[in-house]
């Protein structure tokens, strides 16, 4: 088979090619990078909204009597703070702190969670959640990515579009929290989420009925000048915003504080996979930390190019390029700790020269409330 | 398809000539290929450049591009709205123009494509 054919597809991948999307490989899927361009996609999600299928991503699901229990061995968060119906940012981490994945954890009913994952990752993590459940009484997983098509909508005019196709009230789903109804007649889950900054939704229906309510949102979205979006803006909007991409800003040897995630670590937990290194870390401080970065000088820090304190090789970019809406050459970067103050200046080589760049706080964007 | 008064490189540079002055962009296909340019690096004034190698940088959102000199020569000017209007290589790469280089060897022209075969090339 050649390389295109051993490329996964998403349900709504006849409809992407239609609307003339660029095609790229994506973690062993074909994907649109683009439709009408980055920048264009960029500035509709901050400004009106944009729809992007993100189909790829994985679901697996815990069930069972001892399913909580499953759940809060296996990832970092408290879930024991969610409701049903909620939500929480979480990782799957490993026995020294490090990441299996980030993930999304909703909380169905007492004996029922549901992780979104990571589509480079799915094959990873549901093996990684077989080994690590074994043993913890009346729990299953199962893999039920192939079930789902999901699609986000994201951007001020989110909620006007998509509540013309449900008769779920929009407004009273809270950020972080998700409900079921239907959505252009077909039955969804529908989460106040997204990976943007933006104000969204994310909605999980049918494979079978994608492309329907693809189209549905598209066509209301009309007057609202809602533009489908890809990969491509997906990225520069989750980097304004200071989302972390896994494989980017961190994998199985960053720890989540050096991450600078310990907001998703549920330190009261008496147990979880990982919990001793990350209280030593939180306890003793690391050596190393994840902070954002602007450039002063006139270049773009991009993903590997190495990052120098006082001259001498200190850490690297994870993340960076000049995004649409702030215009600025932005990003995230590994920093050993003394230097990631606000305001410390550092120097990234950006293909053989040395350009200034300083540490800034995060997000380097934030939406108007 | 591709204007007829200037010649072409295979690394998709536009060559305009005049009085020993080497006018250079980059093509239509080039700027589609990018994608939306964000940061363009270019010489000094005063720089030579060499047929065939690095004279700057071009950077997409996404990917950063290389730019070779189309001939040989030194720097006489360098277009600065480029720095803050990049965009305009993606809305009219065929009217913004990057860098001027004095000739230092004709005979270098003739190795470049005229608009017909360059057409051709990127179909």
């Amino acid at each position: 088979m050649t390389q295109a054919e051993t490329l996964k597809k998403t349900p709504l991948h006849a409809t992407h090619r239609a609307l003339g999307a660029r095609i790229i490989p994506f973690a062993g899927w074909d994907m649109p990078v683009e439709y009408s361009g980055i920048v264009q996609e960029h500035m509709a999600v901050r400004e009106r909204a944009g729809l992007f299928d993100v189909s790829h991503m994985g679901e697996i699901e815990i069930a069972g009597k001892n399913a909580f229990d499953a759940v809060q061995h296996l990832t970092s968060n408290d879930a024991g703070k969610l409701s049903i119906g909620q939500i929480q940012y979480s990782a799957l981490t490993t026995p020294s702190g490090g990441f299996v994945d980030d993930v999304l954890t909703y909380k169905l009913t007492d004996e029922h969670y549901l992780l979104v994952v990571n589509a480079g990752n799915i094959t990873k993590d549901f093996a990684w959640i077989l080994e690590h459940i074994k043993g913890l009484g009346d729990a299953v997983a199962v893999n039920n990515s192939s079930r789902y098509a999901l699609m986000a909508v994201q951007g001020p005019k989110a909620q006007d579009t998509l509540q013309t196709l449900t008769g779920v009230d929009l407004s009273a789903i809270k950020y972080y929290w998700f409900t079921t109804g239907e959505v252009a007649g077909v039955r969804a889950t529908i989460s106040r989420t997204g990976y943007t900054g933006e104000d969204g939704f994310e909605v999980f229906v049918p494979p079978a009925d994608a492309e329907r309510v693809w189209r549905a949102i598209l066509d209301a979205g009309q007057e609202f000048e809602v533009v489908p979006a890809g990969l491509g803006a997906r990225d520069t909007l989750r980097l304004e915003a200071a989302m972390r991409l896994y494989g980017n800003d961190m994998d199985e040897r960053t720890t989540v504080v050096e991450a600078d995630l310990g907001w998703i670590v549920g330190w009261k937990k008496p147990d979880f996979i990982g919990r001793d290194v990350l209280h030593q870390q939180k306890q003793d401080g690391v050596a190393r930390k994840l902070v954002g970065f602007e450039m002063i000088d006139r270049a773009i820090g991009r993903h590997g190019y190495d990052a120098y304190v006082n001259g001498e090789k200190a850490g690297v970019v994870t993340s960076g390029t000049q995004t649409p809406y702030l215009k600025k050459a932005i990003g995230l970067v590994m920093l050993p700790v003394e230097a990631t103050a606000d305001g410390t200046e550092f120097e990234i080589d950006c293909r053989g020269r040395r350009a200034k760049a300083k540490v800034v706080p995060t997000p380097f964007y934030k939406r108007a409330r | 398809m591709y204007p007829a008064d200037r010649k072409y490189t295979n690394d998709h540079e536009w060559v305009q000539v005049a009085d020993g002055i080497a006018t250079v962009g980059i093509t239509d296909y080039a700027q589609k290929q990018l994608g939306d340019v964000v940061f363009v690096e270019l010489p000094d004034v005063g720089a030579t450049t060499t047929q065939g190698e690095v004279f700057g940088t071009i950077e997409s959102v996404k990917a950063v591009s290389e730019l070779f000199a189309p001939v040989s020569g030194e720097v006489t000017e360098v277009n600065g709205d480029l720095t803050n209007h990049p965009d305009a290589v993606n809305s009219a790469p065929h009217d913004t123009w990057m860098i001027r280089v004095k000739i230092a060897n004709d005979s270098e022209l003739s190795s470049l494509m005229d608009a017909e075969a360059y057409g051709k090339s990127v179909e």
